[in-house]
């Protein structure tokens, strides 16, 4: 049994998988919770617990050792989203402290099929990614702030996403309960 | 059957998802799932919710992957692809082994399923109980890429020994 021409990709179509079943993930967590606030905590919850299994992929497989300064931090982190969602997100806006930097998305392989109805208007559609950094962070004992300041989704220009660096963890503490 | 798959061409397309993301993201829904599951109090795991998520994934994915797709020849071609091309962009390999009784009921054997290749090593009984719940989704996501094939089914799935898994397909015929 042979097609002629068309072929699946298979990076593409996991791409997708991963796009559709987030989708269907936040589906149902608005389906579930009235509340848009308690979507926007339960996906950074969520986040949180893959971030900190991610850190660990990604420390092996790039062989990165520890940041030098916050800088250096902003760095691997846009070399994350590179690796695993195959985007490379500007770092801009510097505070004059040096604690704090925005990541500028143009595309964003979550949003890719999504458009957000009227009432989901404080829905926080991307707020997986916060939660993976900040889970991320923390297993290198960073503590980091993240949100975001604008969403396509709701017609701003570009997807910014604000981290703030918050204190370094001086011991290592368990991954426990959030 | 034969399957060429090329997982380095094509990198620099719209975006890729790398491969552990799936399988974190997917391991937080069963957590999720189950954490609501608890509430119910019931001596069963409500599972419905990972099927039921997998079922809307399936139905989407499946519209995307065959849009520049010849037509399917019958019920059957639709389920070779399912075990071929579908399940190697998904899951990074072709189905072990299909059968069929020609009758609408269809059984794809995966010796080495994904989502249960790092759960136990061969033969390994210990988490056998829990497989269910990282069988769920998957499930569902068959049974919405066949409705959207028109194929109205049932899909359940058994493992005996892990990481191997097989999913039984029943067509409800109208």
């Amino acid at each position: 049994m042979s097609r002629t021409g068309t072929k699946l990709e298979a990076k593409k179509v996991n791409s997708e998988l991963f796009t559709l079943t987030y989708g269907a993930l936040v589906a149902q967590l608005l389906k579930d919770y009235e509340n848009v606030e308690e979507v926007n905590k339960q996906l950074d919850r969520m986040g949180y617990n893959m971030g900190i299994r991610l850190i660990e992929d990604f420390l092996a497989r790039t062989g990165s050792g520890r940041c030098y300064d916050f800088r250096d931090t902003s760095e691997k982190i846009q070399t994350g989203f590179k690796i695993y969602l195959g985007i490379t997100p500007t770092i801009t806006n510097w505070s004059a402290a040096g604690d704090e930097f925005s990541l500028y998305f143009e595309a964003n392989p979550l949003t890719e099929f999504v458009e957000l109805p009227d009432h989901c208007l404080n829905l926080k559609y991307c707020n997986i990614l916060t939660g993976i950094l900040r889970g991320a962070c923390e297993m290198v004992q960073m503590e980091v702030a993240c949100w975001f300041v604008q969403d396509q989704l709701k017609n701003d220009t570009i997807t910014e996403l604000r981290v703030k660096f918050i204190k370094r963890l001086e011991d290592a503490i368990p991954a426990g309960e959030d | 059957m034969k399957q060429v798959v090329d997982t380095k061409t094509n990198s620099g397309s719209t975006g890729e998802a790398d491969e552990c993301l799936f399988e974190y993201l997917h391991a937080e829904i069963v957590n999720y799932v189950l954490s609501l599951s608890l509430n119910t109090k019931e001596g069963k795991e409500d599972l419905s919710r990972l099927e039921w998520m997998g079922f809307s994934v399936g139905y989407k994915i499946i519209e995307r992957l065959t849009r520049e797709w010849s037509r399917f020849k019958d019920e059957l071609d639709m389920i070779k692809f399912i075990c071929t091309d579908f399940w190697c962009s998904l899951y990074h390999k072709q189905i072990d082994n299909l059968r069929t009784n020609h009758h609408g009921v269809y059984v794809l054997q995966d010796n080495a399923f994904r989502l249960l290749d790092k759960v136990g090593t061969s033969n390994s009984k210990q988490y056998l109980p829990e497989s269910p719940r990282l069988l769920a989704f998957t499930c569902g996501l068959l049974r919405g890429s066949l409705a959207n094939l028109g194929i109205v089914s049932t899909v359940t799935a058994e493992t005996s020994t892990l990481p191997s898994c097989k999913f039984h397909v029943q067509v409800q015929r109208v």
